[in-house]
């Protein structure tokens, strides 16, 4: 299945921050057939570097999507049956409009012109490209990690528009250390000389330091023990210590490589907006109490966490679900057994494929039902 | 931390002896809790033939896994903890089937089951059943029978009891039994059901409004 991203253009958005986006574009790939009724639209929205080329292969670069594994025809999202959207976010740097964009008031990036966008100015966006496509209610919303965040505001914010929420390895507000990772991130993005107060498309970008964000940033997606298993202590081309600060260690090249790599894909300034925007994340708004949130949702729920995810870790899925029994909501919660961190919510699909697949069956049968 | 559950031999519904009779008293289009519910058999059957609104609690990430793949709404959790959350009177039924003696406090999950369900249905092997008392009278050592078939040490049955044992306790606590179904296999059991019965099921219930 070859896939092409395409865009759709709205005059203006209204921000959270009192500022107005004119205009504002949003990077999108769809797969399957969406059905007369319109009634079998899913959306998945995609985690903190993700982007729009969730399935298939990409007609640009021939890459399989994201999610792929998850998506297409036969799978968990299965694409004889649905109609899958993605879209990328608001604040990204892969299509949709972002600080790298040019700012048709100055025809100059906006860079840190850019205004400070949220998890709901992402979700607000989708939102209306979904209207666009002509679709009054999602059948789901699904997706991991900062996915899972926007599949969360998707319910709160329009449960009228939301039949089915899949938020996996995910949280209802970011805690203290997933602020804390972010902002070790944005530090090493900011102390490169070369970021130059987010100015630095017309020279050359804050490549160490971005690679730095990534490489602190992989740390948290793996776990002790998938560390140990994809790298141990072994040496990287060598048989003994360099006794020098180059490459000893496998983890140290995979670290160093994955940090260089990330630099060609993905704008520095997005990386600080996004992780704000994470960071700002919280369901309750400040007041602790999760349950007023949703107290007017209808929205059935399948959260998914992951037992080595330490990043995400399970008892902030158990949070959302506690709640949502207090409410006597529709929630289904299973905590996957795993050792991939939180990175198992891409890697470690089966069983994640046999919960998504027998939970959207059931939403559609309901939905035929009503 | 949590040592891993052990799961109990699961059977098909058919073969399940309480099921006819759990099936039999569940008024269509209610809102159903299944404690324990494995794989999520008894719901998906009730939602398919009685159209009821669903839920399940289990602890084993397998067994939840399945149990939401075929469509049912299952939380991975405990229920000793479990029923906490749920607010008052949320279900027309909760169903304790054969979990009972496997529970850390039997009486409180009980209570917990007629706060948040206007009814309870409590189905559990009688350990006041002949077999059992033979075995333990002849054998001296921890009874070993079709209906108990675990050793002492890798039985997932911690609290043993018998049908009076159950009925004493539903009398001191003012729990109101609704009915009462004895079962021998799958034969129903009307004379001196607990030294005859291999399985019981209570109805608890309908909760008075001044409790």
């Amino acid at each position: 299945m070859v896939v092409q991203t395409d865009i759709a253009q709205f005059d203006s958005i209204a921000l959270d921050s009192g500022a107005t986006l004119t205009p504002v574009e949003i990077a999108y790939e769809t797969y399957g057939h969406l059905n007369p009724e319109k009634s079998n639209a899913i959306l998945v929205t995609h985690a903190f570097t993700g982007d729009a080329h969730a399935a298939g292969i990409s007609h640009d670069t021939g890459k399989p999507g994201w999610w792929d594994n998850m998506i297409g025809p036969g799978k968990a999202f299965d694409t004889d049956r649905y109609f899958v959207i993605c879209s990328n976010v608001l604040g990204g740097c892969q299509g949709t409009t972002g600080p790298a964009s040019i700012n048709p008031a100055t025809s100059k990036p906006y860079a840190l012109s850019f205004p400070v966008i949220t998890i709901r100015d992402m979700v607000r966006l989708q939102r209306m490209l979904v209207l666009s496509l002509g679709i009054k209610r999602l059948l789901s919303v699904a997706g991991g990690s900062m996915g899972g965040m926007q599949a969360l505001e998707w319910a709160v914010s329009y449960p009228e528009m939301v039949l089915a929420c899949i938020p996996v390895a995910t949280t209802w507000r970011h805690s203290a250390q997933q602020i804390a990772f972010n902002e070790v991130g944005r530090q090493a993005i900011m102390a490169d000389p070369d970021w130059n107060q987010g100015d630095y498309y017309e020279s050359k970008p804050p490549a160490r330091g971005l690679a730095v964000a990534r490489m602190v940033g992989h740390i948290t997606y793996m776990s002790d023990e998938s560390m140990r298993e994809k790298f141990g202590r072994r040496l990287r081309e060598k048989e003994k210590f360099g006794f020098d600060f180059g490459v000893d260690f496998e983890v140290e090249s995979y670290l160093r490589y994955r940090g260089s790599q990330f630099v060609s894909r993905f704008d520095a300034n997005s990386y600080l907006y996004i992780t704000k925007a994470e960071d700002y994340f919280d369901l309750a708004n400040g007041t602790g109490a999760l349950v007023d949130a949703f107290r007017t949702v209808q929205t059935r729920f399948l959260v998914i966490s992951f037992t080595s995810d330490w990043l995400y870790p399970s008892y902030q899925s158990q949070e959302i679900v506690r709640v949502l029994r207090k409410l006597n909501g529709d929630v289904a919660f299973c905590d996957l057994p795993s050792n991939y961190g939180h990175d198992a919510f891409l890697v470690d699909i089966a069983e994640q494929s046999e919960l998504v697949r027998g939970f959207l069956a059931s939403t559609a049968r309901t939905a035929r039902a009503a | 931390m949590a040592t891993p559950a052990i799961e109990s031999p699961r059977v098909s519904l058919e073969q399940r002896p309480d099921f006819n009779f759990i099936a039999s008293i569940i008024e269509p289009a209610t809102r159903v809790l299944d404690l324990g519910c494995g794989q999520g058999e008894v719901l998906a059957w009730l939602t398919e033939h009685k159209h009821v609104l669903a839920r399940g609690v289990e602890i084993s990430p397998s067994l939840v896994r399945k149990a939401i793949s075929r469509g049912v709404s299952v939380y991975q959790g405990d229920i000793d903890e479990g029923l906490a959350d749920y607010p008052d009177g949320a279900f027309d039924y909760v169903i304790l089937s054969q979990t009972l003696q496997e529970t850390r406090s039997p009486l409180k999950v009980v209570s917990e089951m007629l706060r948040v369900g206007n009814r309870a249905i409590i189905s559990f092997p009688n350990f006041g059943h002949w077999n059992v008392r033979w075995s333990m009278l002849f054998t001296g050592q921890a009874p070993k029978t079709k209906l108990f078939p675990y050793d002492w040490y890798n039985s997932p049955n911690i609290h043993f009891l018998s049908i009076q044992d159950f009925e004493s306790l539903c009398e001191e606590h003012h729990f109101p039994v609704e009915k009462r179904y004895f079962l021998s296999g799958s034969s129903p059991v009307t004379v001196l059901p607990n030294l005859m019965a291999q399985t019981a099921v209570f109805v608890l219930g309908p909760k008075q409004q001044d409790d």
